[in-house]
């Protein structure tokens, strides 16, 4: 079994959902996002998402586009983002470890030698956000054959007869991009999800995770009364961006202020289900 | 005159795309999730639109009359003279209305959005040209419109920033990236996912996701099919060469397109070489970049050795892009098209050659056509016939020349 199929097995026979807080890779340096990677799952983590960063993040707000400048500038690679992971496992086999980011550093990478890499530095699944089903083939059989999770997108626009053509060759789980925006931007109502997520229910058997606009303990509380998982990423920037010194640098409360922010979200999704 | 030529010819090159947006490997449709929807309505919807007679019909209407088509064709006599080799005839979509080839598009699109029931147009641009188009179609109709216009270029495009919102136009800077064209796109596609149930997204180049290559193209065309029938008139035969400007390179496939498939006419496109090839600051994806997906196309691009995306330079906002259209970097391979470079400086040459050899005031991108043009001309005899497409007029960029030339305005 996956890392990822243990985590939402052993969840479920606990009777809770799923933390996945997110970290862009290298922002705003090695170390300090190495320091959070290793910290998040003591933290409570469930699951672990890291942005790889890209010029051009299409799909992401103000926050997430900044976090991939600063790590651009600090150095950040796919190569070096697999090399965290590689280090993260020395310690922690059991997390799993998602990769979101765009296709065209893995294009460039070559979609075989990074399924390849990713696989053997233990990652789990891979999140892309600009690869449709229509283009999947170009990175679905290499991923599958060395079994890593690819970890579709269903969003608010998908309707009924399109749902069966995203989730032929999802994996891992699915990922419910909970409002038609960009990352970071607005928050979805529970009552939309409430009635969103059986209709994505009703057609797969996978773990459903809520993202985008999941910021609070209480809003990561409600996305697991309804789906799986909540993952929360431009909340934990905007912690870590506002703990920066003036020029960009980590400082001491940097790694704590994020790790205590993905502690009281943990605390919300362990007391969901109690609660409701 | 039909937007695009029904039948073409076994083996033809106009026959693309494919039924997944390909030219050959290119093109395609890399979006989030949340547009592919989007995408999928705006296919049917231009499907839909392309056989019906009575779209062609209003299209054609409103290019006679609002946009002034057909454009003229002009022999360049005193440039011929001066350059002293091949006749220089130019297509001159300068005159249109806005000034540019970009209302031909826009013209198109704005009655496709229309048929949709959309209420709300964004559009990204660079120079401007396709902005103030855009702005234009949009107070013709009385709808609202948002422009995305890198801060950088907001800045070079003054006279296009105001043109835009005294048409009603919102403009909105952007200042992520390196606040150009490519940021511009970014911007306008984030909003588009943002406001997916009213806005329709009115792309300006042969680029972004399937069907915007095709379709732009095919809106772009009627350049190359009126050249060819116009040169035909006067010289009772087909150039020997085609020139034009590429930065996502709408103009040049609505000039090449209708050439295609006539294998005795030599389709050149000019991508801006900058400060040089061998320097970091130009914008020649085909001569200097590699194969990658952005926008939602698989093209050429400029990126390093991890595919991050690269900034452009051109003295020309509207070739100042990391990109090309996939139809151009399927073109190149299969070696249908030859893509040439012109430097910032020969540009800036042509374009005053141009200005007092032939009384027009060229745009920065056609300038480098041009440059093309005067290289190649010399070397031609002197029947041979160039047919460049002078797609836009530069009073837009009568400041920026002033200040490369040093001359306070």
């Amino acid at each position: 079994m996956s890392r990822i199929a243990a985590r939402f097995a052993a969840l479920r026979a606990e009777g809770r959902g799923a933390l996945i807080p997110f970290l862009e890779a290298w922002d705003p340096d090695a170390a300090t996002s190495m320091a959070l990677l290793r910290g998040m799952q003591r933290a409570g983590a469930d699951l672990i998402e890291i942005g790889c960063p890209f010029t051009d993040p299409m799909a992401d707000g103000p926050t997430i586009q900044a976090a991939g400048r600063r790590a651009l500038k600090a150095g950040a690679t796919l190569a070096r983002t697999l090399a965290m992971v590689r280090d993260f496992r020395r310690d922690d086999d059991a997390t799993p470890v998602i990769l979101m980011g765009y296709l065209n550093p893995i294009l460039s990478y070559g979609p075989e030698r990074f399924s390849t890499d990713a696989a053997a530095s233990g990652v789990d699944g891979l999140i892309v956000v600009d690869l449709p089903p229509e283009e999947s083939d170009m990175l679905l059989p290499h991923a599958t054959a060395r079994g890593l999770d690819l970890i579709r997108l269903v969003a608010p626009t998908t309707d009924d007869a399109r749902l069966p053509k995203v989730l032929d060759g999802s994996s891992g789980f699915v990922y419910y991009v909970s409002i038609t925006g960009i990352t970071g931007t607005r928050s979805a109502a529970y009552d939309d999800l409430a009635a969103a997520i059986p209709r994505v229910r009703h057609a797969t058997s996978l773990p459903i995770a809520i993202g985008f606009g999941v910021r609070s303990p209480a809003q990561a509380a409600e996305a697991v009364r309804v789906a799986d998982a909540a993952v929360v990423a431009s909340a934990l920037i905007d912690t870590l961006a506002a703990s920066l010194d003036a020029e960009g640098r980590a400082t001491p409360v940097t790694v704590r202020r994020v790790l205590d922010q993905v502690r009281a979200l943990a605390e919300g999704v362990r007391n969901a289900r109690v609660a409701a | 005159m039909p937007i695009a030529d029904a039948t073409p010819r076994p083996n033809s090159l106009r026959t693309g795309p494919d039924s997944r947006g390909r030219f050959g490997g290119f093109g395609g449709r890399f979006v989030a999730e949340t547009l592919m929807p989007l995408i999928l309505q705006v296919e049917r919807a231009y499907d839909e639109a392309r056989a019906d007679p009575a779209f062609q019909r209003e299209l054609d209407d409103y290019l006679k009359n609002y946009v002034g088509r057909p454009s003229p064709l002009w022999f360049a006599e005193r440039l011929t003279a001066a350059l002293g080799g091949a006749k220089v005839y130019f297509k001159r979509d300068e005159l249109n209305h806005t000034g540019a080839h970009k209302i031909n598009n826009c013209m198109g699109q704005i009655l496709l959005a229309r048929r949709m029931g959309k209420t709300r147009i964004i559009a990204e641009t660079g120079a401007g040209q396709h902005g103030v188009a855009t702005a234009t179609v949009c107070a013709l109709f009385g709808l609202p419109c948002v422009i995305y216009m890198g801060a950088v270029d907001v800045e070079r495009q003054q006279p296009n920033v105001f043109r835009m919102k005294l048409l009603g136009a919102e403009v909105r800077a952007v200042t992520s990236g390196a606040a150009t064209l490519k940021d511009a796109m970014n911007e306008a596609l984030r909003d588009w996912v943002a406001n997916v149930a009213d806005t329709y997204y009115l792309i300006g180049t042969v680029a972004g996701p399937h069907p915007y290559p095709a379709m732009v193209r095919d809106f772009q065309s009627v350049i190359g099919e009126e050249a060819k029938a116009q040169l035909h008139e006067t010289e009772g035969r087909l150039p020997d060469v085609a020139v034009a400007a590429v930065g996502g390179g709408s103009n040049a496939i609505g000039l090449f397109h209708p050439f295609l498939d006539d294998a005795s006419v030599r389709l050149v496109g000019v991508e801006a070489a900058g400060r040089g090839l061998d320097t970091h600051e130009h914008a020649a994806s085909i001569s200097r970049g590699r194969p990658g997906v952005l926008h939602g196309n698989l093209t050429y691009l400029l990126q390093n050795e991890d595919g991050q995306i690269e900034e452009a330079h051109s003295i020309s906002a509207g070739l100042d892009y990391p990109g090309i259209g996939p139809e151009h970097s399927w073109l190149h391979e299969i070696g249908r098209v030859e893509y040439a470079a012109i430097t910032d400086a020969e540009a800036l040459e042509a374009f005053q050659l141009c200005t007092r050899t032939e009384g027009i005031i060229p745009a920065l991108e056609p300038a480098h056509a041009l440059a093309q043009v005067a290289k190649l001309a010399p070397s031609l005899p002197k029947e041979a016939i160039i047919l460049m497409n002078l797609c836009g007029r530069g009073d837009k960029d009568i400041f920026t020349v002033a200040q490369h030339l040093g001359v306070k305005l």
